[in-house]
């Protein structure tokens, strides 16, 4: 009788399972994450690294100095508690915007003839290949006031003067809607691709006209499509840097912008990492807590099955 | 309210109620259904019956709305519905996996076609739990349907196909998803409640002993075209090809020439029998044409002693038996070569001793048990 992994307890074979994610989470998320915070409970200083240390021991004594001026100054300057109200508001719009795009391509993807839907497919996929900074660049050449847009309006004669969009936050949100698409669209593909088409034609069947048959049955089912791409959506676009800064004018507040400033222009480490940790636990947290739910409330929904 | 209207079941030649004329259905460059006309009676249970690729769903799904017709109408209780989408239809249909709405409440998902319809709230409740009630389902109204067993899933389905009274109810194979210990009792449960509802039903299947249970009349289909139609002793009794004959029930199939061809009965000659065959029926097809002829293995009797009379038995050998409670059946390998097979009741075996496998047996049937089928 030699020992064997299906041998061991239950539990073994659990933890044996569960380790591989785990110890990447603990390495590349909660580690990294704990120097942050640690960082933004320090002082500046000049020198490598640029703040203090937390800790000190001396002459016997055990000095823990935890310095709160990010955070003060955070929910002291209106500019911080604005530019994340700007953020939020940035990334709900976009998050809004890709659902009423996403749903109708995810959806007529989903019930085209499978070469078709592999083709489509590819073509949400396809931007990717691009680096995503090139395509920002493209957008920047579509939407300047001597850009693609406005010179095939003006030629069309829809305009006479060149549209303001470039450096506006209408800018940014064309580029945060057309980057990520394709996170809205993909999960809700692969949930929509397993819908039971005979649900449909039993709505029908039941004398639902197409519209209701929709709303009440294809929706609804599919809504943890929805809320994984929203999360998809939602959460990245909070901190987006790149299309801001690319795109957005000079009042363009968002989250990430700041951090860079902080960060690189400012040199001030604590500072970004009081900005990072805010926004963690006051964005991230409480989403984390509602998809939680979610999913424990559509587990429920799922159901066992007795035979 | 569902209507009770007992003693509403179907009472043989009732009046014309569905009206399937000349439909055709291709896809691409496949004729799914070939101009295939039918009439059903009013509260009449007929069954589609086929196996897979006969076209019969692609029938019950034009009847549904799913499917548009190539060409031909389709009409119930007088009305022309073949250009009505699914939702105008009077027609409800039980779905083969049930299609339940798994998002909602077993009284939600009766309650659904109601509430399309515009039913007052006040009155939705009421048939709601009409409908459970009638299939025994109402104490589970609050359950989600992947909290059901099967065979309750099952009927939840009904009572959902049911509660908005439809003129017209589709079954697409009702026992496929049910576990085989309790489909013959479902069966005859499903009967119970159609013929107490008084609804017309048209059901698909492939499953011939399901058919034979439910149905009042059946039809068998292959190749998009019914092959033969008419109640399930008729269909089982006098089979019109070697399809039907060998596609309802098993049947011993025997082909030979017409030697003799009298008004009351034909001889036909078999290589593959000892003596010719005497069918006491006169049949259409001139001398000497090549037929089959078709002998239900319960009609044909085993002995260890040679029948008297000149026809209608063979001899042979005992290859196989096996006992299946009811009845034993028997292989026997006829001195053509043919294997034959017959089933005996266990009565029959328990009385006399009965021939066991290698010994030399005779078969025997009687002159209105063989059918001679022209194709």
């Amino acid at each position: 009788m030699k020992p064997s992994i299906a041998r061991a307890p239950v539990a073994w074979r659990r933890i044996l399972t569960i380790a591989p994610p785990f110890i990447w989470l603990v390495l590349f998320l909660l580690v990294p994450f704990l120097l942050v915070l640690k960082i933004s409970f320090a002082d500046l200083q000049f020198g490598i690294p640029p703040y203090t240390a937390l800790a000190e021991f001396k002459d016997y004594t055990l000095s823990v100095v935890l310095n709160l001026r990010g955070y003060a100054l955070l929910f002291s300057d209106s500019l911080y508690v604005a530019t994340y109200l700007h953020s939020v508001k940035m990334a709900a719009v976009t998050t809004l915007c890709c659902m009423l795009i996403g749903y109708p391509m995810a959806y007529y993807i989903a019930r085209s003839e499978p070469a078709v839907r592999n083709l489509l497919l590819i073509g949400v996929i396809l931007p990717f290949w691009t680096s995503l900074l090139l395509r920002v660049y493209a957008w920047i050449g579509i939407l300047r006031n001597d850009g693609l847009l406005n010179n095939l309006l003006m030629w069309a004669g829809m305009i006479d003067q060149p549209l303001e969009i470039y450096r506006t936050d209408l800018a940014v949100y064309i580029g945060l809607v057309y980057a990520y698409l394709p996170f809205f669209i993909l999960p809700l593909y692969a949930n929509l691709v397993k819908l039971d088409v005979r649900l449909l034609e039993a709505a029908y069947d039941l004398g639902a006209r197409p519209w209701r048959a929709f709303v009440s049955v294809v929706l609804p089912l599919s809504m943890p499509g929805v809320i994984a791409g929203a999360m998809l959506v939602f959460i990245p676009s909070v901190g987006e840097f790149v299309i801001p800064e690319m795109l957005g004018g000079a009042d363009t507040l968002m989250i990430g912008r700041v951090m860079w400033t902080e960060f690189f222009n400012n040199s001030d480490w604590p500072m970004a990492a009081a900005v990072t940790c805010v926004m963690v636990l006051l964005l991230l947290v409480p989403l984390v807590l509602f998809q939680y739910g979610q999913v424990r409330q559509l587990g429920m929904r799922g159901g066992r099955r007795n035979g | 309210m569902i209507e009770i209207r007992p003693g509403a079941s179907w009472s043989g030649a009732a009046d014309e109620f569905v009206r399937i004329e000349d439909i055709v259905k291709i896809y691409g460059d496949v004729v799914a259904v070939q101009s295939l006309s039918l009439s059903v009676g009013r509260h009449e249970i007929f069954a589609l019956l086929g196996s897979s690729g006969c076209g019969k769903s692609t029938l019950l799904r034009m009847l549904a709305g799913f499917e548009e017709a190539t060409s031909g109408r389709i009409f119930l209780d007088n009305e022309d519905i073949t250009a009505l989408p699914p939702y105008k239809r009077p027609v409800n249909m039980m779905f083969q996996s049930y299609a339940l709405f798994p998002h909602m409440t077993v009284e939600a998902n009766v309650a659904f076609g109601l509430k399309q319809e515009g039913v007052p709230r006040n009155e939705i409740h009421g048939r709601v739990y009409e409908a459970l009630d009638l299939v025994q389902m109402g104490a589970y109204a609050r359950r989600k349907p992947s909290q059901l067993s099967g065979g309750q899933q099952q009927r939840v389905a009904l009572a959902r196909s049911l509660v908005k009274r439809p003129k017209l109810l589709l079954l697409d194979e009702p026992m496929s998803a049910l576990d085989k210990q309790i489909r013959q009792k479902t069966q005859i449960e499903l009967v119970k409640i159609l013929d107490k509802v008084g609804v017309t039903c048209i059901m698909v299947t492939h499953d011939q002993e399901e058919a034979m249970t439910m149905a009042h009349r059946l039809a068998v289909m292959s190749e998009g075209q019914i092959v033969q139609c008419g109640t399930p002793q008729e269909v089982y009794d006098f089979p019109n090809s070697r399809f039907v004959a060998g596609f309802i029930g098993s049947t011993n199939l025997f082909s030979g020439t017409i030697t003799v061809d009298e008004a009351d009965h034909v001889q036909i000659e078999s290589e593959q029998l000892s003596r010719p065959l005497r069918v006491d029926h006169g049949v259409s097809e001139p001398l000497g044409m090549e037929v089959h002829v078709s002998i239900r293995p319960e009609r044909i009797r085993v002995h260890r002693e040679q029948p008297a009379g000149e026809a209608n038995w063979s001899h042979g050998v005992v290859s196989h038996m096996a006992w299946m409670g009811s009845y034993a059946r028997y292989q026997i390998r006829l001195d053509s070569g043919m294997l034959a097979e017959a089933s005996v009741p266990s009565q029959a075996m328990l009385q006399s001793d009965a021939p066991a496998v290698d010994e030399e047996v005779y078969i025997d049937w009687s002159g209105d048990s063989a059918t001679v089928l022209p194709s």
